[in-house]
């Protein structure tokens, strides 16, 4: 391969080949080029390639450190993953797309300078909304333009902090930026844009769920992730992450509760996952960056899991509400499983992924002493506990028997979810194998050796505990009742509160939104009484007119020049 | 240069004007479909060659200076190839002789065969103004050649009468505006012959310091920018520009869009750096305050109003407009990155808008119509031309990769090196401006991708001399927006020349 190849430009390069093949070649192709980028990845070792000029800017197309190493390594099996779980699908576009979105993010990743950055990060943009619109609802069309044109802007915006960061400094090469003024607050408002930052976050719930079955599972693991990577490249330790970041472990569980569609459900916990690693890149340290790339690890494969079987039982039965679903158990109990194990990972249950990398980024805000943050952390686990551990598998597979009865889901599908199956669980158990790959690596371990994991362990068995009884409760379809006996405890007061609260954030919300649709629309309006068809500004004036408007121009001007008369000429 | 007068490169500066000029009578003589075309694009080739020859000796050799049948200037016409210039001569006799690939088959649609000698002899003439104009270092003759070039562009414009009777009309208006500027700008000349008692350029700028202050030389200059303003079609001078391009004959408007008022632009730095300088354009007469506001209005303004157009051509013609103002803008700057901007946009968004209004011309020829409203579907009708189209428009939007971004790229930096809110407030407007042009050209992406064609059309691309030309244009678009050694690079060194006072 092309030495110092950025490994995005495989999968970039490989989507222009899917229209001229088909059927198992296309297979062979798109399960392949992952692969080769992954190997691309490896084969260079780390190192910067590929440096150009490019209007006096130094270019540096191919840089792999560690940390951009693990995002690149998870993205490359997010791929692979992801295209397994796509193979059944017959849309060239969808495959095109797909491909284009993946290389992108992994090229952005591995991007060393700003402007390729910023290329990529368009290029991931523009690329996935087909995968929204694939869906070819009208619903999908209008979630996805409104999805690009927030996608867009975080890009101008980045653009514009990029443009002002290089007037400043005179580098556009991409590492430690910090807060500092104007042009590194625009950056930080675009990565924040992306990673879903607490008011800007609206666009995941709003698109995300409307994407294609497949299209959603690779919408999730990408974009985010890619944003969180830019985060902890630049922004390690900038202390209004850590406030931002504990916001959003805990709103969203609020509307988590109150959703009745589960990709939507799932949309809200990955927006609280995201939470949990802005933390980390907040709190800075090297325990907490190792740990906010160890649990986007993590978070890529059991979230992928989650959205996956949610994908196949959509594919399957046709709707994905938690009203009409329930008693799949006996129809799909594969799925029912996988899917379980990625509740528990999410849940951080001992022995998944979501334990080892959670336990990380928790020990390194007690040992900041950042006691709140901490015990928000631990809130929003319990409640990511209710609403994807528990309330995701237990309303599709268990709780009242809806009647439907299908098919298993298709063997692609199958194997997708086992692969990411056995990474939730491979890193749970062998956890050192993902530590070798951390940017942080050596410096790590006396840190995990200590009491800090074991206390931490007490309290995440405690929980286990507390779900393993749930699950007794409420396992057996039959005894509702008795759920819903001992479910009034902990549901009654918690979802009057969170309906409480959900309901304050959306009127606000809602005011806040009305008052901007209102500007916008003024602003339209007045454009269009203007500037409209046939309007004053777009009127063809008779030439009279127009010759008039030119001798009254050049009277002012001629008039403008002659104070110069006045006055000498400033030498 | 010119160690001996008798070869034939020591002529070539005269010959690039005079080649186009005495093929265009043989033209008019000419019958049948293909004679007078072939004839025409040999000139345009042969100019172009020319013109590149120049260019290579003017970048390594430096500025070229032939006397006119051998009389020593000030006295006889002088003709400089300076860097300017010479990028100048290969852009529009390059622009110039990829339409005329297109022409063929396209004109052929458009114009009665019987005109069609005298079409190509008006285009010759056209083609010898704007070449004209850029090589002549007299004044007095800029304005013959401009007269040239506006004589047979009013009877260029006026031929798509075959098509909409509306060119008629389009035509006569522009004929009225442009004769004002014209007439301006030669009121300016004379004025300025009146203080100097010369007409060479370099002579004027050379004695220009001693009169600066007097009366008429102010009132020089104010004739002077606003004649030039009307000629380059600057908000709100454009009236004529809108309703000309829409109905021309296809390739008229590719031809025009991209070279036509850049060439007033061309005049325009000229006056404003050479003949004036920097320091009395913009400390002097404070230019900024005059040009910054009908820039920055143009765009946004003509950006918005192309948002609501029905018609391709026109809704194109007002982005014109609109980039115009983004020429403007770097002029306006008075800094030497604004001044690249400029010249690099002047080349940019020849090649971009060239390349659009061909695809353009290659709807016509297959549909017979550039209103949105018959180009439903378009996009799976047409495949090729129409993803040409979306192309170009990402050049327009300044997507990175295309020649636009570069653009942008620059004015955005000269805007930040004027800095205070002035500057930063112009980089929002600009963002703005870009995203303006997003919503028309997404207009155009809706139409042709998001509708069902109609019913009965079938799939059917434009022939394949329409395509290649097309194509030329939109992949050589993304080549300079890429390699932009060659643009940017001459661009640099101009801009360094014009602001060094030279």
């Amino acid at each position: 391969m092309i030495e110092g190849l950025n490994p995005g430009f495989i999968l970039i390069f490989g989507a222009l080949l899917v229209p001229i093949t088909s059927g198992i070649i296309r297979s062979i192709l798109l399960l392949t080029l992952p692969v080769l980028a992954l190997t691309q990845i490896y084969t260079l070792g780390l190192g910067t390639w590929g440096h150009y000029e490019f209007l006096g800017l130094s270019i540096e197309l191919t840089r792999i450190d560690p940390l951009a190493r693990i995002f690149g390594t998870v993205f490359c099996l997010a791929s692979f993953m992801g295209m397994i779980y796509a193979l059944h699908v017959k849309d060239t576009i969808q495959h095109f797309v797909a491909l284009i979105y993946m290389g992108s993010a992994i090229g952005a990743v591995f991007a060393g300078d700003m402007i390729t950055l910023f290329v990529f990060w368009e290029l991931t943009a523009i690329s996935s909304v087909f995968l929204i619109w694939a869906s070819r609802t009208e619903r999908a069309y209008k979630a996805g333009m409104r999805y690009l044109i927030i996608q867009v802007s975080s890009g101008v915006i980045l653009l514009g902090g990029i443009i002002l960061y290089y007037q400043e400094t005179g580098s556009i090469a991409f590492n430690y930026i910090g807060l500092t003024g104007l042009a590194s607050g625009l950056i930080l408002l675009a990565f924040g844009i992306k990673s879903a930052f607490p008011f800007l976050h609206n666009w995941m719930q709003d698109a995300y769920p409307e994407a294609t079955v497949t299209g959603t599972v690779i919408l999730s693991a990408f974009t985010t992730k890619l944003a969180i990577y830019t985060l902890a490249r630049a922004f390690p330790g900038t202390d209004i992450l850590i406030p931002i970041g504990a916001a959003m472990t805990v709103y969203p569980i609020f509307f988590a509760v109150l959703e009745n569609d589960l990709r939507r459900v799932l949309a809200y916990s990955l927006n609280n996952q995201l939470g949990y690693m802005v933390v980390g890149v907040g709190i800075g340290t090297e325990l907490a960056i190792n740990g906010t790339a160890a649990h986007a690890f993590a978070h890529i494969m059991y979230k992928s899991l989650l959205f996956m079987s949610m994908g196949a039982v959509l594919f399957r039965t046709g709707t994905i509400k938690a009203s009409e679903l329930g008693g799949l158990y006996k129809s799909m109990p594969v799925t029912m499983v996988f899917c379980i194990i990625g509740a528990m990972s999410i849940a951080a249950f001992p022995l998944t992924g979501g334990f080892v990398s959670k336990a990380m980024i928790q020990s390194a805000a007690a040992d900041g002493g950042m006691v709140v943050i901490w015990l928000i952390m631990l809130f929003a686990s319990a409640g990511v506990m209710d609403h994807s551990g528990i309330k995701v598998p237990f309303f599709t597979f268990f709780a009242h028997d809806s009647g439907i009865r299908v098919k298993e889901a298709p063997m692609n599908m199958l194997f997708a979810m086992g692969f990411a199956a056995f990474f939730c669980i491979g890193i749970g158990v062998f956890p050192g194998l993902l530590y070798e790959l951390l940017p942080y690596e050596p410096t790590y371990k006396p840190y995990t050796a200590g009491h800090v994991i074991t206390s931490l362990q007490l309290l995440l068995f405690a929980v286990l505990a507390f779900a393993l009884l749930m699950r007794y409760k409420i396992y057996p379809p039959e005894l509702r009742s008795t759920n819903l006996d001992f479910d009034w405890f902990y549901r009654v007061p918690l979802k009057w509160l969170a309906l409480a609260i959900g309901r304050l954030i959306l009127v606000i919300w809602n005011w806040f939104l009305g008052i901007a649709n209102d500007i916008v629309y003024s602003i339209i309006n007045t454009t269009e009484k203007t500037h409209g068809d046939g309007k004053v500004l777009a009127r063809t004036t008779s030439s009279s007119t127009a010759v008039m408007i030119i001798v009254a121009v050049l009277g002012f001007v001629v008039v403008f020049f002659y104070r110069f008369l006045q006055q000498p000429l400033p030498m | 240069m010119a160690p001996d007068m008798l070869s034939l490169s020591s002529q070539f500066p005269i010959l690039v004007a005079i080649a186009p000029l005495l093929t265009a009578p043989i033209c008019a003589l000419l019958r049948g479909k293909t004679a007078p075309w072939a004839v025409t694009t040999i000139a345009s080739a042969y100019a172009f060659y020319i013109s590149l020859q120049l260019l290579l000796t003017v970048a390594s050799f430096g500025p070229i200076s032939y006397e006119l049948g051998g009389w020593a200037p000030p006295w006889g016409i002088e003709y400089v190839v300076d860097l300017l210039s010479g990028f100048m001569l290969v852009l529009i006799s390059g622009v110039s002789t990829g339409v005329l690939l297109f022409a063929r088959e396209s004109v052929t649609k458009e114009v009665p065969t019987s005109q069609l000698g005298l079409f190509f002899a008006a285009y010759l003439l056209a083609l010898t103004g704007m070449l004209g104009i850029c090589i002549t270092g007299d004044a007095f003759n800029v304005f013959v050649f401009l007269e040239i070039m506006s004589l047979s562009s009013y009877a260029l414009i006026a031929m798509g009468e075959r098509t909409d009777r509306r060119a008629l009309t389009a035509a006569f208006q522009y004929l009225i505006i442009g004769t004002v500027g014209a007439t301006f700008y030669l009121i300016g000349v004379g004025l300025i012959y009146m203080m100097t008692g010369t007409l060479n350029i370099a002579d004027i700028a050379a004695r220009f310091p001693e009169i600066e202050g007097t009366r008429p030389i102010l009132a020089a200059a104010g004739f002077i920018v606003i004649g030039l303003a009307i000629k380059l079609a600057l908000f709100p001078f454009h009236i004529w520009l809108p309703n000309g391009y829409t109905y021309a004959p296809s390739i008229i408007t590719a031809f025009f869009a991209g070279t036509a008022t850049k060439v007033s632009v061309y005049l325009l730095i000229r006056y404003i750096f050479t003949v004036f300088g920097v320091n009395y354009s913009f400390q002097g007469l404070e230019l900024m305050d005059i040009l910054l506001p009908f820039a920055v209005l143009g765009f946004l303004t003509m950006s918005a109003v192309a948002i609501y157009q029905t018609n391709i051509k026109r809704l194109l013609a007002y982005s014109s407009v609109a980039q115009l103002g983004y020429i403007i803008l770097g002029i306006a700057l008075a800094n030497e990155t604004g001044l690249t901007a400029s010249i690099v946009h002047i080349f940019n968004h020849a090649i971009v808008k060239t390349g659009l209004f061909l695809s353009v011309g290659c709807m016509f020829f297959v549909v017979g119509s550039t209103y949105l409203k018959d180009l439903e579907g378009i996009g799976r009708r047409m495949p090729i031309t129409t993803f040409g189209f979306v192309l170009g428009g990402l050049g327009l939007i300044g997507v990175p990769l295309t020649p636009g971004f570069i653009s942008k790229w620059y004015l955005v930096v000269a805007a930040l090196e004027k800095g205070s809110v002035i500057g930063y407030g112009l980089v929002a407007l600009l963002m703005v401006s870009s995203l303006l042009a997003v919503i028309y050209i997404w207009r155009v992406v809706e139409v042709a991708y998001f509708r069902d064609m109609p019913e009965g059309t079938v799939k059917e691309e434009a022939p394949i001399s329409l395509l290649v030309p097309t194509w030329l244009f939109i992949l050589g678009s993304f080549y300079f927006g890429i390699e932009t050694s060659f643009n940017v690079g001459i661009a640099k060194a101009a801009a360094a020349f014009l602001m060094g006072g030279a």
